[in-house]
């Protein structure tokens, strides 16, 4: 490789960290963000493509489909903008911390006293005091406020000099960093985390979980097993809590049981299981009434699923078959019913429907006995959100950096004070002038504060 | 007597110390204006004892929780916030104009919470997503760092006032500002006042037109009145630095609110992050207010460009706040008719 192009492969570097560093960058980056990521929030994410098709017609659903708006958030384009950002923000850093460490990490601050005599917002007062007795009045003041001061003879008298807060300007680089944290987390999490659910039923265990926006299961390694569910509703309607019983068992052996509740996770083994759905599964048991046509007698019995019931009077034996969410008879849906089969001593079987709706439709049959339901218990399955993300640490250091971060990027900063005094023969003429990086007006005001303050001093003595 | 009664009180007390925060000002009568503060801090004692008994009579009801769970105490501690910042500003400032756009902004929370129908003024019992001691700071911050914005918001119209019009004009802009505010009024009205796009636009149309009117009036105004209205604005430096601080307050709340939710996700649902179309509106206002900030300090943006953003932030806020309980979501708890 010749010089030549080594300088021209350098100025080719140079150019990609100049574009990197730029904050014009980030502004547009931001704003494509901003403007992109409000997509996603018109457009349902993650549904059926045949619920696209339909709101969106052939056309806007292929067009849209290309662009990945329907799972805009994990989208090529929308990636590669977040990827750009934090290289923006870490090369913006990258290049201005080279520039400022040197002003932050420095062991005696110069300071230039001909920039603070001509500070717009500087103060002078005169007084009869000397030089020297000032100088006693001033430094404990200096000092109580100021990290770091020291003082300095001048021609005509003396300066002090104070600071506080240099270290302050690294705030933005605390804030920047955790940005990159929260990035490195997320991305911790995407690689060896994942993200599923499973429905247990009352009484029954999983060993593994279906994993979200795929087709896979997944095995646990461990089996989770559902004791029990409850859901309980304000007078309202409004529900109150959903609570499931959790047991976990490692190898047969029961090694954590816990009640979860919305809010209120059960943790084993680095993974987490949420409370966050539930639903009904066909009861187990039943309670019949059996009413005979001839006696009028009427008979309570328990029923379990295909247990063939033996009905008192030998009105012959009823087997419960099933439950079923939407039942049909004679080609009208009825809603949620049970189906049983009756066999009478001396005839064939008839096909029992028994609707929740109408506790009297057996009736209808006008046959020697009638069947109704009394009571049912409900039953339940739970449905558990199951994670396991190993970036959460990594992303809640970052969080916990930005909050500081901010707090010392925007609400401190670095303050600096000069405090000159010339001897007028038995006179002296004090300046008080101040800056800072951040908050100038704030500074403006704490400068006229300190004036006032040394003023004071001086003519109380 | 009892919190929502207090509460409605409140609300008149609050507009009463705006009409006078606007009084002393166009007729330039300081003790107005003296009065209006004390009116302003009698009103957020009210306000925060409405927040506190409000809380005491949940648990009388026996379903105690926090008076931070639906739109209604939402938009009463809105208005609290409100209140208290700007109060904290009027000390600092020294300038009791600020009021007579602040005040009016507590007032039409406090307002819009008592009289929209379908936001109930009863303390309901949690739902057990909301059952959780993260509700208490997620709402706390957020609703600190929209108030912060909305003071951002007020102060930044009245730089805008005070700076009067561009001494350029430039054609396109001519158009474009009455679209956007079209566009804006008609958002705001379709997500707080109507329920179609229809009535949202005939509400609308005359929201624009009286501003047009008042702009034209303020046009017309006799120079010397114009002037005395504008002189008792703080000065535009003043409002400049003013509107960027509240910024960075509203900046640093929304930041630790988002953070906090995140937190309550991910020990509610699993998961801290899960582009839900609320955080995402969350997020959309942090990088519109991270555009201003760094435009501001790095590119040295001041002035009339910093309040536009400023404005166009504030609109952020209120999508979140209330537009969001449009689109599909988890968030629902603040929606109407809860």
């Amino acid at each position: 490789m010749s010089s030549k192009e080594i300088a021209s492969d350098l100025s080719a570097i140079d150019r990609l960290w100049k574009l990197f560093a730029s904050v014009k960058l980030t502004i547009g980056l931001l704003l494509t963000l901003a403007a992109t990521s409000i997509i996603g929030t018109l457009i349902p994410q993650n549904e059926a493509p045949m619920a696209y098709f339909e709101t969106f017609g052939a056309f806007l659903y292929r067009i849209f489909s290309m662009l990945g708006f329907f799972d805009m958030y994990h989208s090529w384009w929308f990636r590669a903008l977040i990827l750009l950002l934090v290289v923006n923000i870490v090369v913006c850093s990258i290049d201005r911390l080279q520039a400022t460490w040197k002003i932050i990490f420095v062991r005696h601050p110069r300071f230039n006293p001909g920039r603070y005599r001509q500070l717009k917002n500087r103060i002078e007062y005169d007084h009869d005091t000397d030089a020297e007795q000032l100088k006693a009045l001033y430094q404990p003041i200096i000092d109580r406020r100021f990290r770091y001061h020291r003082t300095e003879e001048t021609a005509a008298g003396f300066a002090i000099y104070g600071e506080r807060g240099r270290w302050t300007r690294l705030g933005v680089y605390v804030v920047h960093f955790s940005v990159v944290l929260l990035l490195i987390g997320g991305m911790i999490g995407s690689i060896f985390g994942f993200e599923g659910f499973v429905n247990i039923a009352e009484g029954e265990s999983a060993q593994s979980i279906q994993l979200r926006n795929s087709n896979q299961k997944m095995q646990l390694g461990f089996e989770v097993r559902c004791n029990d569910f409850n859901v309980d509703f304000y007078d309202s309607g409004a529900p109150k809590e959903f609570r499931s019983s959790l047991t976990i068992f490692k190898q047969g052996k029961a090694v954590v049981q816990k009640d979860i509740i919305v809010n209120d996770p059960l943790r084993y083994d680095g993974i987490s299981f949420f409370q966050a759905s539930y639903g009904n599964l066909t009861p187990n048991e039943v309670i019949l009434n059996f009413t005979s046509k001839a006696t009028g007698m009427l008979y309570s019995k328990r029923a379990g699923l295909n247990t063939p019931i033996f009905i008192p009077e030998v009105l012959g034996t009823f087997v419960m078959q099933k439950y079923t969410r939407q039942a049909n008879f004679r080609g009208h849906t009825i809603g949620e019913a049970f189906i049983g089969r009756l066999t009478p001593p001396n005839g064939s079987p008839v096909e029992i429907t028994l609707p929740l709706k109408f506790p009297s439709f057996d009736r209808m049959r006008k046959g020697n006995v009638f069947i109704a339901i009394a009571d049912f218990v409900p039953r339940y399955y739970t449905g558990l959100q199951v994670s396991r993300d190993p970036g959460v640490w990594v992303v809640y250091v970052g969080f916990i950096l930005m909050i500081i971060g901010i707090y010392i990027t925007f609400f401190m900063s670095h303050q600096q004070i000069f405090v000159d005094v010339a001897s007028l023969g038995e006179k002296s003429r004090t300046l008080v002038a101040g800056t800072s990086n951040k908050n100038k007006l704030g500074m403006q005001k704490k400068v006229t504060k300190l004036s006032e303050h040394l003023a004071g001093l001086a003519t109380d003595d | 007597m009892n919190s929502s009664l207090i509460l409605s009180i409140i609300t008149f007390v609050y507009g009463l110390a705006g009409f006078l925060y606007i009084l002393g000002w166009v007729f330039k009568k300081p003790a107005a204006g003296q009065l209006a503060t004390w009116i302003a801090l009698i009103g957020w004692v009210g306000n925060t004892a409405g927040i506190i008994m409000r809380w005491v009579e949940s648990y009388q009801m026996g379903i105690g929780h926090a008076p931070f769970s639906n739109l209604y105490e939402s938009l009463v501690f809105f208005a609290w916030a409100i209140a208290v910042i700007y109060l904290v500003i009027e000390r600092k400032a020294d300038n009791r104009i600020i009021g007579a756009f602040m005040m009016p902004i507590a007032f039409l929370a406090m307002a819009y919470a008592s009289l929209k129908t379908g936001i109930t003024n009863e303390i309901q019992p949690l739902i057990p997503a909301l059952k959780s001691n993260w509700l208490i700071a997620h709402v706390i911050t957020c609703f600190i760092g929209y108030a912060a914005f909305a003071t951002s918001f007020g102060i930044s119209a009245m730089y805008l006032m005070k700076q009067g019009r561009d001494e350029e004009q430039i054609g396109w802009l001519d158009f474009a500002k009455p679209l956007t505010l079209f566009i804006f009024m008609l958002l705001f009205s379709r997500v707080l006042l109507a329920n179609n796009w229809a009535m949202s636009a005939i509400i609308a149309l005359p929201i624009c037109l009286v501003f047009y009117i008042g702009v034209f009036l303020a046009r017309r105004m006799p120079e010397d009145f114009k002037k005395r209205l504008l002189a008792m604005f703080p000065e535009p430096v003043i409002l400049d630095e003013l509107g960027y601080q509240m910024t960075l307050f509203g900046f640093l709340f929304l930041s630790i609110g988002i953070i906090s939710g995140a937190v309550w996700a991910n020990s509610a649902w699993g998961r801290y992050w899960g582009w839900d179309p609320k955080e995402t509106w969350s997020l959309v206002t942090w990088f519109i207010y991270a555009t201003m900030l760094h435009a501001r300090l790095m590119r040295g943006w001041r002035g009339k460009r910093i309040a536009y953003l400023s404005l166009v932030g504030f609109a952020a806020v209120l999508f979140t706040y209330f537009g969001v309980n449009l689109l599909p979501g988890l968030h629902s708890y603040g929606a109407l008719g809860q």
